[in-house]
C-alpha cells in the first residue's frame, strides 16, 4: 500500500506540467491568448523540435548542466567539510560564523561582474557564481545538522568505545545527513536561478543564454523553449535529489 | 562472600559551577558492590544518582574520589557498558546493527557479527524485527534492544540510568522481568538507578538510598527475596508491600526537600 501511494504522488509530479500544457494549448486556441507574447504549446513544440533536430539545444543544455554540475559540487563538496568542522568544533565555529553570516545574504548574482574580472569571461564565473550560493547554504544547514545532533549518541558513542573515525562515519555524518541533504535540496533550486541569470547576461551558451538571445530578436516561441527546458531540468534534478534521499537516510522512510 | 568487591565507590564528589556559586551534587559517596550484585540507587530528583553513574561509565570525572572496577580475567572486555534512558539507540542503525554496536567498535566481521546476535535477538523475541530501524519498534521494543546492546557487549559491570522509565506499567513489568531473566543466566554486577521504589525492591540485591541535594547516602537496605524471582508474584507478597513503605518513610523527607530546593 505504501509503495503504491509513493508511486502515485510520483507519477502525479510529473503529470500536473501535463495537464497544464494542455489547459494552455485549449486557451490558446480559444483565442484568448496573444500569440505574439505567449505563443500556444504547439508552436512551442515546433520551435522545440527544430532546436533539438539542429543540435542546438543538445549544445545548450550541455552547457547549462555542465556548469550546474561543477558549481553544485564546488560549492557543496567544500561546504559540507567546512560545515563538519564548523559543527565540531566551536572555536572553528566561532571564528566563521560571523563571516559566514555576513557573506551569506549577498545575492551572488550581484558578484557576477566582479568574478567575472577575477575569472574571465569564460565558464568559469558562472561556476564560480553557482558553486557561491551553494556553498554558504551548505555550509549553514551542515553546521546546524551537526550542532543540533542529541548529546546522548555522543554518550553512547563513548560509553562503547568508538574510535574517531568510526564516531565520524557510524554516528556524527548519518546523524546530519537529514539535514544535510535538506540543504543540498534547496541549494539545487538556487543555483538554477542563479545559473540562468548569469546565463543571460555572461555567456554564448547554456539555456540562460537561449532564453536572453531569443527574447532579444523576439523568437518567442524559442524563448518558450527555453523556459520549459530550464522547468524540466529543476524538476528532474528535485526527483533526483529524492531518490537520493530514499537511498541514503532509509531510517527517514515513512 | 570471600571474593573481592568488583566495584569499589570510594568517596565520590562532585560539584559544579564557579567558585563563587558552587553547587555539590554529590558529597562522600562510598559503597562497594560485590561481583554479580544487583544495586539499585534511589534518590529524589537532582540527588546526583545520575551523576554517580556517569562517573562509573567515564562519561564525567569526579571532583572528588574514585570509582574501581576491578579487573576480571578476559582483559579484552569492555569495563563497563551502559543502559540509557529512552532515545539512546542511534535511529539510522538497524535493530541489529544497534545491538552489534560494541562488536562493530571492537573490529569484529559483519557476519560474526550477526551470528553472535541473532540468538539474542531471538532469546528477546525481536529476531524478526531485526532489519527495522527504531522507529519503527514501540517503546518497549526499543528498551528492550537497548539492553541487549550492553550484554551483547558482555562487560564487567553494567550500568542502567533508569532504562524503563518512559514506559507504560505494564511494559515496565514485562521488561523488568526479562531484565531479570537475562541478567540471572549472565552473573553480571549491575548497578542500577530508577525513581521506582518497587522496581528497586523487584530487581535488587540491595538498594541504596539517597538524600537530597548535596546528594549522600542515607541507608542501604538489602533486599532477600529468593532469586529467580517473579516480579509479578513478588508484587502480590505482603512483605512487599511492608518493605517500600518503610523505604518511602525513608525518602519521604528527602523528596519533599528537594521539592523546596527546586522550588526555591
Amino acid at each position: 500500500m505504501k509503495i503504491k501511494r509513493a508511486n502515485k504522488e510520483r507519477a502525479l509530479t510529473i503529470l500536473s506540467p501535463a495537464v497544464a500544457l494542455v489547459l494552455w494549448q485549449l486557451v490558446s486556441d480559444a483565442g484568448y491568448i496573444d500569440q505574439r507574447y505567449v505563443p500556444s504549446p504547439v508552436s512551442i513544440a515546433q520551435a522545440g523540435y527544430d532546436l533539438a533536430v539542429s543540435g542546438e539545444l543538445a549544445l545548450h543544455i550541455g552547457a547549462s548542466l555542465r556548469r550546474l554540475v561543477i558549481g553544485f559540487v564546488l560549492g557543496a563538496v567544500p561546504g559540507v567539510f567546512i560545515g563538519m568542522v564548523m559543527g565540531l568544533n566551536r572555536w572553528v565555529r566561532a571564528v566563521l560564523d560571523p563571516l559566514v553570516a555576513a557573506l551569506y545574504p549577498i545575492p551572488k548574482i550581484a558578484l557576477l561582474p566582479l568574478l567575472m574580472l577575477v575569472f574571465g569571461l569564460g565558464d568559469g564565473s558562472k561556476v564560480v557564481v553557482v558553486a557561491m550560493s551553494v556553498l554558504f547554504l551548505t555550509i549553514i544547514n551542515t553546521t546546524v545538522g551537526v550542532v543540533q545532533l542529541d548529546k546522548i549518541y555522543f554518550d553512547v558513542a563513548r560509553n562503547y568505545g568508538t574510535p574517531w573515525p568510526k564516531l565520524f562515519l557510524r554516528v556524527i555524518l548519518p546523524g546530519a545527513l537529514p539535514t544535510i541533504l535538506a540543504g543540498l535540496r534547496i541549494s539545487l533550486g538556487v543555483s538554477l536561478v542563479v545559473l540562468v541569470g548569469a546565463e543571460f547576461v555572461a555567456a554564448q551558451s547554456g539555456i540562460g543564454y537561449l532564453i536572453w538571445s531569443s527574447w532579444q530578436t523576439l523568437m518567442v516561441e524559442r524563448m518558450f523553449v527555453g523556459i520549459i527546458v530550464i522547468t524540466i531540468l529543476g524538476v528532474l534534478s528535485t526527483l533526483f535529489l529524492h531518490e537520493c534521499e530514499r537511498l541514503l537516510i532509509p531510517w527517514r522512510r515513512d | 562472600m570471600s571474593s573481592p568487591p568488583k566495584i569499589v565507590i570510594d568517596r565520590l564528589g562532585k560539584s559544579f559551577g564557579e567558585d563563587g556559586k558552587r553547587t555539590v551534587a554529590l558529597q562522600d559517596f562510598t559503597l562497594s558492590v560485590d561481583d554479580g550484585e544487583f544495586v539499585c540507587i534511589v534518590g529524589p530528583s537532582g540527588c546526583g544518582k545520575t551523576t554517580v553513574l556517569r562517573i562509573a561509565a567515564g562519561l564525567e570525572t569526579p571532583s572528588a574520589g574514585s570509582v574501581a572496577i576491578a579487573p576480571g580475567a578476559d582483559r579484552g572486555r569492555p569495563q563497563n557498558a551502559m543502559v540509557f534512558q529512552e532515545h539512546g539507540l542511534f535511529p539510522w542503525m538497524t535493530v541489529v546493527d544497534n545491538v552489534a554496536y560494541s562488536l562493530e567498535m571492537r573490529g569484529v566481521a559483519k557476519r560474526e557479527r550477526r551470528e553472535r546476535v541473532m540468538p539474542f535477538l531471538d532469546k528477546i523475541g525481536l529476531a524478526r524485527f531485526h532489519k527495522h530501524y527504531p522507529r519503527q519498534l514501540s517503546g518497549g521494543m526499543r528498551q528492550r534492544v537497548s539492553l541487549a546492546r550492553a550484554f551483547v557487549a558482555d562487560p564487567e559491570i553494567l550500568l542502567m540510568d533508569e532504562p524503563f522509565a518512559a514506559l507504560d506499567a505494564q511494559n515496565k513489568l514485562i521488561l523488568q522481568e526479562e531484565l531479570l531473566r537475562i541478567w540471572e543466566g549472565s552473573a553480571k554486577t549491575v548497578l542500577f538507578i530508577t525513581h521506582g521504589i518497587d522496581e528497586a525492591i523487584a530487581l535488587s540485591d540491595r538498594i541504596v538510598v539517597m538524600t537530597a541535594q548535596p546528594g549522600r547516602i542515607k541507608e542501604i537496605v538489602p533486599i532477600d527475596f529468593p532469586r529467580p524471582r517473579s516480579v509479578a508474584e513478588l508484587r502480590a507478597d505482603p512483605r512487599f508491600g511492608a518493605m517500600e513503605l518503610s523505604i518511602w518513610r525513608m525518602l519521604e523527607d528527602e523528596v519533599r526537600t528537594a521539592r523546596r530546593q527546586a522550588e526555591a
